[in-house]
Formats: structure tokens, C-alpha cells, sequence
């Protein structure tokens, strides 16, 4: 082993120590702002291993925030994980603190806390995007750790971090609009006593989150935030100070690029991040043995498509017509199904009918078709949408059908939809509608594919399948089609394994010879 | 349309909209804007170092519109000699989109691509809402609402602090003004309380005096019940009707307003106040109450083009371009007058040159501003002058600003 001094990059070093007891000077919190970059000597194998560990967590951070899991299981999914990869231990925990042995241990692991973190913001600071996820995922870690701290360590660190956030005095609560307003906030969120907590002003886009779900009383541009509301004040101050700091490190790296054994690791480090999370749909891995052609779309939908592309195909064939983000929903989806671009502009091209002109088509819809399959314009590959994307990106207009239908219809029309399309009669529907009550939409969406499945065996629970004890549950609606036309498949297959035999398929005889 | 680029186009004014200033600051150089010419051509990443650059190649290319885009941190018309993705989007005036089109469903009078005075109303309506909104509760300063040529309008705000709003802030404010929400499927589009039902509690304070009569609620019984009439035909009664959340009182009034076919939206509204005031003081009129100010939200609340707002880089129309369509002029509009404004009032780029070849041809001054243009002699003129103040507004703050920093400059040197 042989040590490295990793850290020109990291600033400069305030104090020269190894000592224990400085270092515990260096870490009164558990929780932290990484102002201070580390200031010992960290090995090169501390430099990876601490690194990936720290990865493990926020890589499943981010899994977790893309596979909709709720906040509860997120917490959770993280506390397990970094327990295991990243402990950080209170410091008051079960009357230990004053056991030397325990203490030490809280050194090193908010030393390796400290180093990790500051390791994979180089890793991370060389792209947009890069910085972006790694702000998201370390923001998460943040809030996770913070609501999970001890109330009086939290006072402590919250103190320490000194926060200029100015305080509405009485004289300003008084005012005519001001108190009218906070009284009004105070009804609308149904807190009693409202208007007597203490309230800091900050201008409205310091606290975006709070604005956006209307939580703070907005006056001439400064949101009023209540203490109990602090803590987003904090959220957002952690993640303002890391992005800036993130921009920092970059315009510092080149220095580091010097050092040609940490090079390797950090581009290790931020591939494996990449890779280890698939963010978009990667398509089917079985392609079924068969293209799709154009005429095969009707069937295909009655038998696998999910609502949100049921609908828009409902649609289509009713109005011989759908708007903007409603094609661009289907057609990506149609693509990541497997129809090539040719079958597609053919089915496009029937569904518009005469209801359209060739030239029309040809120019404004062709064109669109072609460069949602890369060949057009600047040749993306755009890959098909996710439920994530679909819930939460575009929401539809007043006249659009784009969307998830979970989230998008009213229960009323949801319901009637579900017995119209999907044949799911109001007595089976409670859990779904429960679902959607609480905005679980994937696992409305999931229950529905039980219902529809049930069929090929398919039982309550099991979702898209089960692996290594885990239930996959809805996350793309090519997914689902995917897994509805393997359950398809492994049925017809079981079936041929055993030709002229009765087979008992949903109620009905079928008999193959 | 050459002409009118030629003649009547008022650059300068524009120029110092966009700019704050008058010497070209960044704030134009590095500005994207992207042309529209005949059969569909679409150019972007223009950008001009000077005004008369901009006004050259407007007269040379003559689109059919053109678009204004973002400040980015480099000139856009460099971007093919710089690294892919290098150009970034980094200022942009907040923007805002409400068409007439979000309102088709509602509207009786006109369908598809047309839209009247009486129409209008819904887009004043809006106007009123969005224009204090962001005056009183966001604090700017700065709007200007430009007609879009057709059924729409547009607000722009340019104060520095919405120039600078990240895209994350710009959704932000979008989600907190957007209450008309769901899709064509979604019968109730009103859901901004908290609670459903005998739950739901209090309208947030931003959207709460909204309802009373001196705001919306009286553009309600003059636009939507004594003007549109929507609840005249069976769908819109029907309509109504899913928007009461207590079954018994929808099967009664169905029962009523069927034995009378004829009755009108007024006296059906009317009709509905009355249950609800036999109802007394309780907790289920206190529901029908709720769900009478949503329906006055779910009719009258501006209708935004949220994707429009929220992105930095997104294009928009600029204010004085000719609808391609209408052949209007899009024209800035005083938030104040929204109700007055008349939309087949608009001077078009015909009657603006008509009006020019009527009125005499002053003598080309010696030394005249080439790009001063015409526009004052033909009834463009409030308009232009319209931006032309909104603009010096702009300048004089810039000018504040600056002298503010060497003050402060002066005072550290000490
Ligand atoms: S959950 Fe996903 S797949 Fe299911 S309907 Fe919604 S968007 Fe489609
Ligand atoms: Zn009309």
C-alpha cells in the first residue's frame, strides 16, 4: 500500500493532522455541509473502496427515485443500504458516548463520509449531467440523514452551519396584506396558531419546492416560511452550496489530471454510476421471433398494451387524431415495442386516413415520425418514455390524451375505462382506485396488469414477476408490454409442449389438435 | 411584408426592449432569434451584434414571423464552431402563453380557429388573474402583454430577477399558478384544496379572493351564464351537473331542469344557490359551496401553455410580428384594458400600408435615422409607443443599477 496525497484538488488544508483528537474536533456533527475538504493523507485503496461504497448508497438512491418508490420505502431502501456500506452513528447513541472505543468509531466514519463524499465530486463535477444527478442523489442522502437525527444534534449542526435567513419582525407581521395572507396560508393548510410561529423571509427562489406546492405565503416576491418549514431552507441551502461547489471543482480538475493513478479510478467510478442504473427503457429481450406490422397494432393493443398507450390508441382510432405529446408518447412507445420506422409511418398514415391530405402528412407528419426514430434533424436516439417521464413531465392539457390515465382521468372516467377496456368490474377495482387515491400510480397500473393476466396464472401480488424475493412492479408501459407478450408466449409454448390435449384457458375449452 | 419590414417595424423600441440599454449588451448580442420563411424554412440560432445587423437581415429574409429565444453564454450564430452541447441557454424574460384553443371545450360562441369580443373575455379574464399575480405576489415589475395575432395572448416579464430564473424556479412558479389541471377525461380540473369532499378544506390565500364577485366571480354570471350560456344545452348541463359532488342534489336539479328544457344557465345557477342556502349552515352546503367556487376556477382560471413557461430555451413570437394567418399585428396590449380590447380591431399589415400610401410622403430628413421607420403615421403608433415607455422603464433601471454599483465601487475604494 503506498500512500497518495489526494487532495491539491480538494483546497487547501486548514490543519496537518492525523490525530484522532483533532479529528474529532473536525467532526462534531453527523451531519454535514462538506465545507471542509479532507486534510490527512488518504490512501489510494481508502480513495476507492470509501468512493464505491458511498456510490452503492446513492446508486440506489437514485434507483429508488426513478422506480417511484414512495417516500417511506426510499428512507428505508437507504437507511438498510448505508448501514451496510456507509454507517454514521449519532453521537449521544444509547448512553455509549463516552466510551472511547465508540467514539472512534464515529471518527472514521464520518472521516469516510467526509472522504467519499469529496472523492466522487470529482468523479462527478465533469458533466452537466453528472453534476446534476450526483446533486440530486447527495440532496437525498442529506434529507434522509437529517429527519432521521437526533433533534438536539440536528439543533446543534443547524447552529453551526450559521445561516443568514432573515427574520419577519412583529412590526412587518402586522402589516395589513402580510397578516392577512399568513392567516389565509394558515387556513388553507389548517395549522392552527399559524401566524404565531416565527417566520423568516427569503426571496421565493430560494424555496422553489415550498412555491411550487403552494406550503409558503408568497408577497411581493418573498416567501414567507414558517420555522417549521426550516429544514426545506436547509435542503435547498445544501444543495445550492454543493452545485456551486461541484462548478469549482471542475474548473479545478485539470490540476488533478496530473496525478495519472487517480485518473483511472474516477473514470471508473462515474462510468460504473452511469451504468449501474438503467434510466431508460433498454428494450425487450426477447423480440418475440416476429416484426410487428402495421395491421398487427389493433391486437396487439387489446391484448398488451398498458392504459396510458391503450387510451391514445382508443383514441386515435375514434378521432383519427391526437395532438402533439400524444403522438410523441405512442410513437416512441411503438418504436421501443419494435415496429420499424417504415410499418409505423404506414400505420400513422391509415390512422389519419382521409381525414388528412398525402402532402400534409408527408410534410409535417412524416417528418415528426422520422426524427422520433433518429433520422431526422440532429439524429437522437430518443428513447421511449418511461411512467416517471409520463407522470410527471408534459402533463396534459385541457383537450390532450397524453399521460398516464392513473393520474390523468378523473376516478369516474378511470373507472368506467377499466371496465370498458380492461373488462375489471367495479366490485375488483377498490385496490386499484385505493392505489390512485394515493398517488401510487405504477402500482394502480400494476394491480391492473394482475387483474388482466390472471389468465396466464398471474396471482395478486406477483406483479410483472418476482426475482430474488423482490416484485418487479410497472416502471415503463414497454415493460409491461414486454412481460404481457412473454406471458403470452410461455402459455402458447406450454401449450404446443403438449399438443391435443384440453387445454382450460380462462373459463372457455380451447382445444388445440 | 417587406414593406412592413422595411416601413413600418418598429426596431429601435424593440431593440431597447430586449436590450435595457442602449449600447448592444449582451442581453441582444447573445440572443437567439429563430425565422419563419415561406414553405416552411425554420432558421435558428440567428443572433446580431448591433440593431442594424437585425434589421438588414429582416429585410433581406422577410419571414413570415420570427421568434425570440434566450441570452445564451455564447453568440448563437457561433454554435457550429463550438463543442457540442457547449451552448447553454442562460437568461431569458419569464414567459407566458394562454390560447383560446384551451378553451374550446367552454366557449359557445366560436370553434377551431376563431375568436371574437365576446370570446376575448375568457383571455381577459386571465389577464386580470395572471397580471396581479405576478405583480403582488411574485413582485415584478415589468409585463408586457402582446396580442398573439390570432386567439392568444402573450405576457413577457423582463425584470433582472426573472431573467435569471433557472428552469427548476420556472416550473416552480408555473406549478404554483396552474389550477386548471388533468386531461380531456378529467371532468373536475379544479383540485387545489386540501381534502376532497366534506374534507376539503379553504382555497389557498393566492387563489381564494379570486372567486368573490369583484374578480372572477363576476366575469362568471356576465361571460360564462348571461353571455356564453354554458349550461344551456344538455352537455353543458350535464357538465355541471358532474361538478356537484352530492349525487342526491344532482339527481334533483337533473329532475327539475329536465321538466323545463328551456331554462338558462342563469336561472340553473340561481337554481343552485337556492338548495344550498335551504340547506342552512351545514357542513354539506359548506361542500356545495366549495364546489361552486371550483366551478367559477374551472371556467374562468387562466388556462396556461405550461411547457411554454418553464424552459429557458423555448421560442416565442415576437411582439410586433404579422400573424401569417390574420395578417394582424401582434401588438402590446395594456393589462388595465384588457376587457376593452377587440381583437378584430387590430391594425393589419394591409391597412397599415394602405394608411401610409394615403398620407403624404414627408421629406427625407438629412441625417435621419434609417430605421426609424414610418409606424407614426399610421395607427400603429399607441402601440409602439406602448413599448417604447415600457422599454425606457427598463433602461432607466439599468441606469439606476449601474450607478448604484460605482457608487458602492467609489465607496469600497476608500
Ligand atoms: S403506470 Fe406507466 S404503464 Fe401504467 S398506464 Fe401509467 S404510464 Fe402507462
Ligand atoms: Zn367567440
Amino acid at each position: 500500500m503506498f500512500n497518495v496525497r489526494a487532495r491539491p484538488s480538494f483546497g487547501k488544508p486548514i490543519a496537518n493532522s492525523g490525530d484522532v483528537k483533532q479529528d474529532l474536533g473536525r467532526y462534531p456533527h453527523r451531519l454535514s455541509f462538506y465545507d471542509t475538504p479532507p486534510q490527512d493523507d488518504v490512501t489510494v485503496e481508502d480513495f476507492e473502496t470509501f468512493a464505491i461504497d458511498r456510490l452503492r448508497v446513492l446508486a440506489e438512491i437514485e434507483s429508488s427515485l426513478i422506480r417511484n418508490r414512495t417516500q417511506e420505502e426510499l428512507r428505508l431502501v437507504t437507511l438498510a443500504q448505508s448501514k451496510k456500506y456507509l454507517p454514521l452513528g449519532a453521537n449521544s447513541a444509547s448512553g455509549m458516548d463516552k466510551n472511547a472505543e465508540r467514539s472512534k468509531d464515529r471518527i472514521a466514519e464520518r472521516r469516510k463520509d467526509n472522504i467519499s463524499h469529496f472523492v466522487l465530486r470529482l468523479a462527478f463535477c465533469r458533466s452537466e449531467e453528472l453534476r446534476r444527478r450526483f446533486v440530486k442523489a447527495e440532496t437525498t442522502l442529506f434529507k434522509i440523514r437529517y429527519a432521521d437525527d437526533d433533534t438536539v444534534e440536528r439543533q446543534g449542526f443547524l447552529d453551526s452551519i450559521k445561516l443568514n435567513w432573515e427574520k419577519v419582525d412583529e412590526e412587518e407581521k402586522k402589516d395589513a396584506n402580510i397578516k392577512a395572507g399568513l392567516q389565509a396560508q394558515g387556513d388553507y393548510l389548517r395549522k392552527a396558531d399559524y401566524v404565531g410561529d416565527t417566520f423568516y423571509k427569503t426571496p421565493w427562489t430560494q424555496v422553489p419546492e415550498l412555491v411550487e406546492r403552494r406550503k409558503v405565503f408568497l408577497w411581493q416576491g418573498w416567501a414567507y416560511v414558517p420555522s417549521r418549514e426550516q429544514s426545506t431552507l436547509v435542503f435547498q441551502e445544501f444543495q445550492t452550496r454543493l452545485e456551486h461547489a461541484l462548478e469549482m471543482t471542475a474548473k479545478a480538475l485539470p490540476r488533478l489530471d496530473e496525478d495519472d493513478r487517480l485518473i483511472p479510478v474516477l473514470e471508473h467510478l462515474s462510468r460504473g454510476f452511469m451504468a449501474g442504473v438503467p434510466s431508460e427503457y433498454a428494450g425487450p429481450e426477447d423480440d418475440f421471433g416476429e416484426t410487428i406490422s402495421a395491421d398487427m397494432i389493433d391486437d396487439l393493443s387489446s391484448k398488451h398494451f398498458p392504459l396510458c398507450m391503450r387510451n391514445l390508441h382508443d383514441r386515435l382510432r375514434k378521432d383519427r387524431h391526437l395532438k402533439h405529446f400524444g403522438r410523441l408518447q405512442y410513437t416512441l412507445f411503438l418504436k421501443a415495442l419494435g415496429v420499424s420506422v417504415e410499418e409505423a409511418v404506414v400505420f400513422w398514415r391509415k390512422a389519419y386516413g382521409g381525414s388528412m391530405t398525402d402532402d400534409k402528412f408527408n410534410k409535417e407528419y412524416k417528418y415528426n415520425i422520422r426524427h422520433s426514430y433518429g433520422l431526422e434533424g440532429k439524429r437522437a436516439n430518443y428513447p421511449a418514455k418511461s411512467c416517471q417521464t409520463i407522470l410527471t413531465s408534459n402533463q396534459p392539457g385541457p383537450t390532450e390524451s397524453h399521460g398516464c390515465p392513473y393520474r390523468h382521468f378523473s376516478p369516474e372516467n378511470l373507472q368506467l375505462t377499466l371496465s370498458a377496456t380492461y373488462g375489471i368490474p367495479a366490485s375488483e377495482q377498490m385496490e386499484i382506485m385505493a392505489a390512485v387515491k394515493g398517488q401510487h400510480y405504477h402500482i394502480a397500473c400494476t394491480r391492473a396488469f394482475e387483474l388482466t393476466h390472471a389468465k396466464y396464472g398471474v396471482k395478486k401480488g406477483e406483479g410483472l414477476g418476482t426475482a430474488n424475493g423482490a416484485t418487479e412492479t410497472v416502471s415503463h408501459p414497454n415493460r409491461y408490454a414486454a412481460r404481457s407478450r412473454e406471458l403470452e408466449k410461455e402459455m402458447a409454448d406450454r401449450v404446443k409442449a403438449k399438443p391435443a390435449v384440453e387445454v382450460k384457458l380462462d373459463g372457455e375449452d380451447v382445444v388445440m389438435e | 411584408m417587406l414593406q412592413f419590414y422595411k416601413r413600418l417595424f418598429p426596431y429601435r423600441p424593440f431593440f431597447h426592449w430586449l436590450n435595457h440599454d442602449h449600447t448592444p449588451s449582451r442581453l441582444f448580442t447573445h440572443r437567439e432569434f429563430a425565422f419563419t420563411l415561406a414553405g416552411d424554412v425554420y432558421l435558428r440560432y440567428n443572433s446580431f451584434g448591433t440593431v442594424e445587423d437585425f434589421a438588414r437581415e429582416l429585410r433581406r429574409l422577410n419571414p413570415s414571423r420570427f421568434e425570440v429565444g434566450a441570452i445564451y453564454n455564447a453568440r448563437p450564430k457561433d454554435k457550429r464552431t463550438l463543442r457540442a452541447g457547449a451552448l447553454q441557454p442562460q437568461l431569458r424574460e419569464l414567459v407566458f402563453d394562454i390560447d383560446m384553443t384551451d378553451y374550446d371545450s367552454i366557449r359557445t360562441c366560436c370553434s377551431g380557429k376563431g375568436i371574437c369580443k365576446r370570446c376575448w373575455s375568457f383571455i381577459a379574464a386571465a389577464v386580470t388573474v395572471l397580471d396581479s399575480a405576478l405583480r403582488n405576489q411574485f413582485g415584478y415589475r415589468h409585463l408586457l402583454w402582446v396580442y398573439s395575432g390570432r386567439r392568444g395572448i402573450h405576457c413577457w416579464i423582463s425584470d433582472q430577477t426573472a431573467l435569471a430564473l433557472t428552469d427548476e424556479q420556472r416550473k416552480a412558479i408555473v406549478g404554483y399558478l396552474e389550477v386548471i389541471k388533468g386531461g380531456a377525461e378529467m371532468v373536475k380540473k379544479v383540485n387545489v384544496r386540501l381534502g376532497t369532499g366534506f374534507g376539503a378544506g379553504p382555497l389557498p390565500p393566492s387563489i381564494k379572493p379570486l372567486v368573490q364577485p369583484q374578480e372572477l366571480g363576476g366575469y362568471f354570471t356576465e361571460v360564462i351564464l348571461e353571455d356564453q350560456k354554458c349550461f344551456d344545452s344538455d352537455e353543458g348541463t350535464e357538465t355541471l351537473l358532474a361538478l356537484i359532488p352530492d349525487k342526491n342534489m344532482s339527481a334533483k336539479l337533473r329532475k327539475l331542469w329536465s321538466a323545463d328544457p328551456g331554462r338558462s344557465s342563469i336561472k340553473k345557477f340561481a337554481d343552485l344557490n337556492v338548495e344550498i342556502k335551504n340547506l342552512g349552515d351545514t357542513q354539506q352546503a359548506k361542500m356545495l359551496r366549495a364546489a361552486q367556487e371550483d366551478i367559477i376556477l374551472q371556467y374562468l382560471y387562466p388556462r396556461i401553455d405550461a411547457e411554454v413557461s418553464k424552459h429557458r430555451n423555448h421560442l416565442l413570437k415576437a411582439p410586433f410580428c404579422v400573424h401569417p394567418a390574420t395578417g394582424r399585428v401582434c401588438v402590446p396590449i395594456d393589462p388595465e384594458k384588457a376587457d376593452e380590447f377587440d381583437p378584430e380591431k387590430v391594425p393589419t399589415v394591409g391597412g397599415l400600408l394602405y394608411e401610409l400610401n394615403l398620407s403624404e410622403q414627408p421629406k427625407a430628413e438629412e441625417g435621419a435615422d434609417p430605421l426609424r421607420g414610418d409606424w407614426e403615421r399610421t395607427s400603429l403608433k399607441p402601440y409602439v409607443e406602448m413599448l417604447q415607455r415600457h422599454a425606457q422603464e427598463l433602461a432607466r433601471e439599468t441606469r439606476d443599477e449601474r450607478q448604484r454599483k460605482i457608487k458602492t465601487e467609489a465607496s469600497t475604494d476608500w
